[in-house]
């Protein structure tokens, strides 16, 4: 096994089981503990993945951002002598059932074929690792910082100048959103 | 090896996870960090074409746009969210029943 598949598996292992006890914790705050390490584990991959710079975004806005804006949630959406922030779980078997068939047909990695009485043999192998991916020669790895700030200020420039109107936009909905009314 | 396969195995398990906190929790919060799962998965879908295809950067910069979509996104809902506890005095979302007829 090379250095990269290692890195690679120690990675996915963290993202993967940290993101199970983000759905599987009983306790609000383990889950966005736990959520902490699953954005880690996504920026390492990232860093395998040569994008630097969507790697310290990831941290940055993520880890930053959004996971301190949950923990806010989770704070001003219970008492505060409400020590065990329990989260109720309906319907488990069900959602398990869908979401387990759902990943075994988009990705079970393993080719498993087995007979069945009636139906024949059966053979078990995700959808993705049956495609034949066009994988072209791939990107060498470098700095990716300075391309992309030249991407975002020619080709992609309305994008750019709309996702900056979209982040004000939403931030003074969310503040009128939960601004106290006089009247009410 | 590492293929592309590999990052895309794991970006369906953490979309179908994310998928499960969606279906399974009664919390707000929590199904926000569903949603916040799958968006990543999304995100790591992306940059994995992106460094496996042809060797452009759109992947990475989609995935760019889609963080920018999650910051926005999990302000705004967070707002309802505090309005839902203000009104219910509770985070739970099946008693958000309130266009019942």
């Amino acid at each position: 096994m090379s250095a990269e598949a290692a890195i690679f598996y120690v990675f996915a292992v963290i993202t993967v089981a940290s993101a199970a006890v983000v759905v599987l914790a009983r306790s609000l705050i383990y889950s966005a503990f736990a959520l902490l390490f699953t954005f880690f584990g996504v920026a390492g991959l990232y860093v395998i993945l040569g994008a630097d710079f969507l790697a310290a975004t990831q941290l940055l806005v993520y880890v930053g951002g959004i996971l301190v804006l949950l923990l806010f949630g989770v704070m001003l959406t219970h008492k505060l002598y409400d020590l065990d922030l329990k989260s109720e779980v309906t319907q488990f078997l069900p959602a398990a059932i869908i979401c387990g068939g759902l990943f075994t047909l988009l990705a079970w990695p393993i080719d498993i074929s087995f007979s069945l009485p009636w139906i024949g043999t059966v053979r078990v192998l995700g959808a993705l690792w049956q495609t034949s991916w066009a994988t072209g020669s791939g990107r060498a790895a470098g700095a990716t910082t300075e391309e992309i700030g030249r991407l975002f200020m020619s080709t992609y420039l309305l994008p750019f100048e709309a996702a900056s109107v979209l982040l004000l936009v939403a931030l003074m909905g969310a503040a009128m959103i939960v601004r106290r009314r006089k009247d009410a | 090896m590492i293929t592309l396969p590999h990052y895309l195995t794991v970006s369906a398990a953490l979309f179908t996870l994310g998928l499960l906190g969606v279906l399974t929790r009664r919390n707000a919060v929590n199904v926000l960090m569903g949603i916040e799962l799958i968006l990543n998965s999304a995100n790591l879908n992306l940059v994995a074409f992106s460094r496996y295809g042809t060797g452009n950067l759109q992947g990475q910069l989609f995935a760019v746009f889609v963080i920018v979509i999650a910051a926005a996104e999990v302000a705004v809902a967070l707002a309802i969210v505090l309005t839902l506890y203000r009104l219910r005095r509770t985070p739970n979302l099946d008693e958000a029943d309130f266009l019942r007829g």
